[in-house]
């Protein structure tokens, strides 16, 4: 028996909540902003998503995991769009996305530390006597960091 | 139309270059968070640059793409400005490079994401964000080499040598930027506060006037090129249509 698929706005964005950025497993596409909008046209889903840096190499990967999904979950006419503007700032991230994040021992984007500077909160042991070693991180969206009190290192998530 | 796809052409062939040249440093840096972030920023810039190509490439259709753009073009089509070809040098001469350089993107950009091509000023307003990295992340290494000791000193002034004869050409419009309404000589004054700010708490000198090389932005290259190319374009060229 073949289901139909529902297709409302709501249950893609339900889909879409299930694909997660590569690099950061806890958080979803829609946790980070990425996703933009989603369009109906008859039976065409368009998903909208930004890039969050322009060199980022996880948004191929992941525009190829969103139609890996809607093709799961029964949709076969999808649209992928890329737009740049409005540029993506992680004041779109949501807050459950922060919590994940810290959760996962990487520190969340504070507007306190809006250029990366010594002091951002250890996720591990919650001291904020830490030292920035390098804007620059594992991936382009984080700077690298040091806590002086629990001595772990750690990566904080740059505001952008 | 042309004067848009040579204009994007050209934006795009710098960040390329540039990039290139960077990522030679990619497990070669002084030190592994010096090698990650010369590495984040040549991810930048070739990202910006994709972001330049993909648009040409739908302007110029006929099955143009952003890899027919990037491999499959010769030095004489390339538009990039001489100053991103110029070798690496020492890490003292690839900060210096990647300070004028960004300094000038930065200032370009601030204009560009008001043009009236929506596009351009998108990819431009996306990209400043990350400029401000480069600048402030290169600006602190001059301080660093040019205030630091008495051999990172010398260095500093020989990488002054080796670069500054490239920095005119930045200022001197292109017939095709002319026709974008891109006013790249009024951008000369606060590059030169910028730079002349960041030299002087550096103690380094502002080179008095000088010979300046132009032509890259018309495809009129310095030597280096041509083997940036060789390097880049090797797997398509050995290998035609290869994907992996």
């Amino acid at each position: 028996m073949v289901i139909e698929p529902t297709i409302s706005k709501q249950n893609i964005l339900k889909i879409l909540s299930r694909v997660t950025d590569p690099e950061i497993p806890v958080l979803s596409i829609i946790d980070l902003g990425i996703v933009r909008d989603v369009i109906i046209n008859n039976d065409e889903v368009e998903v909208i998503i930004t890039p969050t840096y322009s060199g980022c190499p996880a948004m191929d990967m992941i525009a190829m995991n969103i139609r890996l999904a809607l093709i799961e979950n029964g949709f076969s006419k999808i649209k992928i769009t890329t737009v740049l503007a409005p540029a993506w700032t992680t004041d779109w991230m949501s807050d459950d996305g922060k919590r994940k994040l810290k959760e996962y021992g990487i520190a969340a984007p504070d507007k306190k530390f809006e250029i990366a500077a010594d002091g951002v909160e250890c996720p591990l042991c919650h001291s904020t006597n830490t030292k920035l070693i390098s804007e620059f991180g594992s991936t382009a969206c984080k700077a690298l960091y040091q806590c002086n009190n629990c001595s772990e290192p750690f990566d904080y998530f740059k505001c952008h | 139309m042309s004067f848009l796809i040579d204009y994007t052409l050209h934006l795009a062939d710098s960040n390329l270059i540039l990039a290139q040249r960077n990522a030679e440093w990619c497990g070669h840096g002084p030190i592994l968070e010096q090698d990650i972030a010369i590495t984040n920023i040549s991810l930048d810039l070739l990202g910006q640059s994709r972001n330049f190509y993909q648009y040409a490439a739908t302007l110029m259709g006929n099955g143009a793409t952003e890899d027919s753009l990037a491999y499959l073009r010769t030095e004489r089509a390339f538009k990039n400005c001489l100053l991103a070809e110029q070798p690496n040098g020492d890490w003292g001469q690839t900060v210096l490079r990647q300070f004028l350089y960004s300094a000038f993107q930065q200032l370009l950009y601030r204009q560009l994401q008001n043009n009236k091509d929506e596009q351009l000023a998108a990819i431009a307003a996306k990209a400043i964000k990350e400029i401000a990295y480069h600048v402030r992340w290169s600006s602190e290494w001059v301080i660093r080499l040019g205030d630091g000791t008495g051999e990172s000193h010398k260095r500093m002034l020989h990488a002054i040598d080796e670069l500054w004869r490239y920095t005119g050409e930045l200022f001197i419009p292109a017939d095709y930027e002319t026709s974008m309404e891109v006013n790249v000589t009024a951008l000369k004054d606060k590059w030169m506060q910028i730079v002349t700010s960041v030299f002087e708490e550096a103690t380094l000198p502002i080179p008095e006037k000088t010979f300046m090389q132009t032509g890259g932005k018309e495809g009129r290259h310095t030597e280096h090129l041509g083997y940036i190319l060789t390097e880049l374009q090797y797997l398509q060229r050995a290998y035609p249509g290869a994907q992996w």
